[in-house]
C-alpha cells in the first residue's frame, strides 16, 4: 500500500506529494488506489491533505477532482480543510459549471444507422441547395441580359483581368507540358509501326478535344473557384453580404453574376490558346525528337481536326467554367462564419469543382461517340 | 395594420426560431419615432436574431414587424428593398465592402437610389465621412483603418441615404472605452440632429444608461421579453430579479 493512502477507522485520508512544473507524482496509483479503497464500502469520509513541504498545482487539482467525484457518486462526503484555501476555492468552481444533463444526452449516439442516416440527410440538403442555387443563378442572368441586374462593371473588369490574362503563364506551362507528355506517349507506341507522322493527329485531336479543356478547367478549379469561394466566405464573415441585402442589393447579381461571367467569358479563350500551346508542344517533339518535318508536321495537324473538334473543346470548356463558377460561388455565399468555415467552403469548391469537370468530361464523351461528333 | 402617427416600428406577437428551434416567443413592442430604444439580453438571448429580423435578414416564424408602411414581411421582396431604403444599419465589424474604398462604400447607395448630381455626391459623401470624424480618408480601404474607424465609416454609410432609422448592433463592441463614448455622444447627436429613431442591440450597461430611452429585456432562459419601458424606471423597479441583476450588474 501506497504511504500517500491511509484508512483510519471508516476514514481515507489521502496525502497528496509535491507537484511543481517540473515535478509530478504518479497520479494514476495514487487513484486507483483511492477507488480500490472506496469501492471496499468501509469507508464513510475522505480527507485530503498536502504532504509537508509540498506545492499544489494542476496535477493535484486534477486528482482530487478524480477521486471526489467517485466519492460523490457513493455520497462519501470529501474534506478539504486541511488542504490550502486555494485548492477549495478553485474545486469550488468546477463544480458550478456543470452541463445540463438534457443537453449532455442530445448528443446523437453513434450508431451506423444514424451515420447512414445523417449522410442522406446531407446529400439532400445539398441537392436542395445546389438546385436553389442554380435557379437562383439563372434569375439573375436573366435579369443581367434585361439590364436590370445591378453589379459593379469595374468588378467585372478586375474578375476577367484576373481570371484570364493572369492565369496565362500556368495555362501556358501546363498545356505545353501536356502536349508533350502526349506526343511521347503516341510516339512511343506508333514507332512500332513506323507511324510516328500520327503523333501530329494524336496530339491535336486529343489536345483540341480532351485534354485542354479538361486541364484548363482544373486549373481554373484550384485557382479561381477556390479563390472565390475564400472572398465570398470571408465577406460573409465581415457582415459585408448582410449589408448589400439591407441595402437592397441582390448578392447573387453584385457578387456572384460577375465572377460568373468572368469564367464564362474566359474559360473559352483559355481553351482556344490551350489549344495552341498544346499542340505546339506536340510540335516540338515531333521535329526535334521524331525527326519529322515542320511542314509535315503542320500539315498533318491541319489534316487531322477540323472546326468541330476544336469547337466541340471550346464548348466544354464553357460548360466546365460555368461549373467552377457555380461550385466557387455557391460554396462561398452559403459558407458558414467563421475561419475553419471559409477554408471548408474553399477546399469543398475545388473539390466538387474537379468532380463536376470529369463528371462532364465522361457525360461528354458518351454524347459525343452517340451523335458521331 | 397600421402604425399611428408617433409609431416608428411596431413588433407583434413575433416568434423567431432556426428551424424548429425556438429562440423567442411572444415578443411584442412598439417603438416611438425618435427614440432610442434598446434591445437588451443576456448571452443567447437572441437579440442580434431580432435585430435580424428587423432589418430583413431572417423571416419571422409568427407575427409580424410593421412599419410606416406596412407589415414588413408580408410583401414581396422587391417592397422590402423599398422599406428597407428608409433604415440604415451599423453591423458588429462596420461590414464594410472591403473591394472598395471608403468613398465607394457611401457613394453605391448613393448613385443606385437617388439622383444626384456627380458633385452632389461627392460633396454628401465629403459630408457624411466628416459627420464621423472620417474627413480624409476618402481613398482610404477598410483594411487599412483601425476598427475603430471601421465602425464609423460603417455608420457614415449607414446614413448616406439618410435613414429615419437607424439601427446599431453593439455599437461598443470592440471599442475602447473612450471611442465607445464618443461613439455614444454622437449617436444622441445624430438622434437630435437628424430626428432619427435609433434602434440599439447591447448589454453594455454604460451605454445603456447614458443614451437609452425605453427598451425592452429578453430573457435567453424564459424565451420571452420580461421587461418593457423606459430605462430609468426598469432600473428604478426593475420587473424580474434577472433584469435587476442584469441593470446592476450584481448576481443575487
Amino acid at each position: 500500500m501506497n504511504d500517500n493512502i491511509k484508512i483510519i477507522g471508516d476514514s481515507l485520508h489521502v496525502v497528496l506529494p509535491d507537484s511543481q512544473h517540473s515535478v509530478s507524482f504518479d497520479s494514476h496509483a495514487l487513484k486507483s488506489e483511492a477507488e480500490q479503497a472506496i469501492s471496499s464500502g468501509h469507508i464513510r469520509s475522505i480527507k485530503y491533505a498536502l504532504a509537508e513541504g509540498a506545492h499544489w498545482n494542476s496535477q493535484t487539482l486534477a486528482t482530487i477532482k478524480g477521486i471526489s467525484e467517485l466519492a460523490d457518486n457513493k455520497n462519501i462526503p470529501s474534506d478539504l480543510s486541511s488542504m490550502p484555501v486555494g485548492v477549495s476555492k478553485i474545486l469550488g468552481l468546477t463544480k458550478s459549471t456543470v452541463i445540463d444533463d438534457a443537453e449532455a444526452s442530445a448528443k446523437e449516439p453513434s450508431d451506423l444507422f444514424f451515420f447512414l442516416g445523417d449522410m442522406a440527410v446531407a446529400a439532400y440538403d445539398q441537392a436542395k441547395e445546389l438546385g436553389n442555387f442554380i435557379l437562383l443563378s439563372l434569375s439573375s442572368f436573366k435579369r443581367f441580359f434585361s439590364g436590370k441586374a445591378q453589379y459593379q462593371r469595374s468588378d467585372l473588369m478586375t474578375f476577367i483581368q484576373t481570371t484570364g490574362p493572369e492565369a496565362l503563364v500556368i495555362v501556358t506551362v501546363v498545356n505545353l507540358l501536356l502536349g508533350v507528355i502526349l506526343a511521347f506517349m503516341g510516339a512511343a507506341q506508333l514507332k512500332l509501326f513506323g507511324a510516328e507522322i500520327f503523333v501530329a493527329d494524336l496530339v491535336a485531336l486529343g489536345h483540341t478535344r480532351e485534354i485542354a479543356p479538361m486541364m484548363t478547367a482544373i486549373i481554373l478549379a484550384g485557382r479561381t473557384g477556390a479563390a472565390y469561394a475564400a472572398q465570398l466566405g470571408t465577406m460573409q464573415v465581415n457582415e459585408e453580404i448582410d449589408a448589400l441585402k439591407t441595402f437592397g442589393f441582390s448578392p447573387m447579381d453584385f457578387l456572384v453574376l460577375p465572377r460568373m461571367l468572368a469564367l464564362a467569358v474566359m474559360m473559352p479563350l483559355l481553351v482556344l490558346y490551350g489549344d495552341a500551346v498544346g499542340i505546339f508542344g506536340g510540335f516540338l517533339i515531333g521535329t526535334l525528337m521524331l525527326d519529322l518535318g515542320a511542314i509535315e508536321y503542320i500539315t498533318q495537324t491541319q489534316n487531322a481536326i477540323g472546326l468541330t473538334d476544336v469547337m466541340l473543346g471550346v464548348f466544354k470548356g464553357s460548360v466546365f467554367g460555368v461549373l467552377v463558377a457555380i461550385t466557387g460561388c455557391k460554396e462561398g455565399i452559403m459558407s458558414g462564419r467563421s475561419a475553419s468555415a471559409v477554408g471548408d467552403a474553399a477546399t469543398k469548391a475545388v473539390v466538387s469543382g474537379i468532380v463536376a469537370i470529369i463528371v462532364a468530361t465522361a457525360i461528354f464523351a458518351v454524347l459525343a461517340s452517340a451523335l458521331g461528333i | 395594420m397600421m402604425l399611428d402617427d408617433n409609431t416608428a416600428i411596431g413588433i407583434k406577437n413575433l416568434t423567431m426560431a432556426y428551424g424548429d428551434f425556438i429562440i423567442q416567443r411572444g415578443l411584442d413592442f412598439e417603438i416611438n419615432k425618435g427614440e432610442i430604444f434598446i434591445i437588451m439580453g443576456d448571452s443567447g438571448s437572441g437579440k442580434s436574431t431580432l435585430l435580424k429580423h428587423m432589418i430583413g435578414l431572417m423571416r419571422p416564424k409568427e407575427g409580424q414587424i410593421i412599419y410606416q408602411a406596412g407589415d414588413f414581411w408580408a410583401g414581396s421582396e422587391e417592397d422590402r428593398k423599398m422599406a428597407s431604403q428608409r433604415f440604415g444599419v451599423l453591423y458588429q465589424s462596420g461590414a464594410l465592402w472591403s473591394s472598395m474604398t471608403l468613398a465607394q462604400n457611401i457613394r453605391l447607395p448613393l448613385v443606385t437610389y437617388t439622383n444626384y448630381s456627380e458633385s452632389d455626391i461627392r460633396d454628401i459623401i465629403d459630408l457624411k465621412l466628416s459627420l464621423v470624424g472620417l474627413a480624409g480618408f476618402e481613398d482610404f480601404y477598410p483594411s487599412e483603418i483601425s476598427g475603430g474607424m471601421k465602425k464609423r465609416a460603417g455608420l457614415a454609410r449607414a446614413m448616406a441615404l439618410d435613414p429615419e432609422i437607424l439601427f446599431f448592433d453593439e455599437p461598443g463592441a470592440g471599442l475602447d472605452p473612450i471611442s465607445s463614448a464618443r461613439l455614444d455622444d454622437l449617436i444622441i447627436e445624430l438622434r437630435d440632429g437628424l430626428g432619427a429613431t435609433i434602434v440599439i442591440v447591447t448589454h453594455e450597461l454604460d451605454s445603456i444608461f447614458a443614451i437609452g430611452d425605453r427598451g425592452v429585456f429578453v430573457d435567453a432562459d424564459v424565451k420571452t421579453q420580461t421587461a418593457l419601458g423606459r430605462i430609468s424606471e426598469l432600473r428604478e423597479s426593475p420587473p424580474s430579479p434577472k433584469v435587476a441583476e442584469f441593470l446592476s450588474r450584481s448576481s443575487k
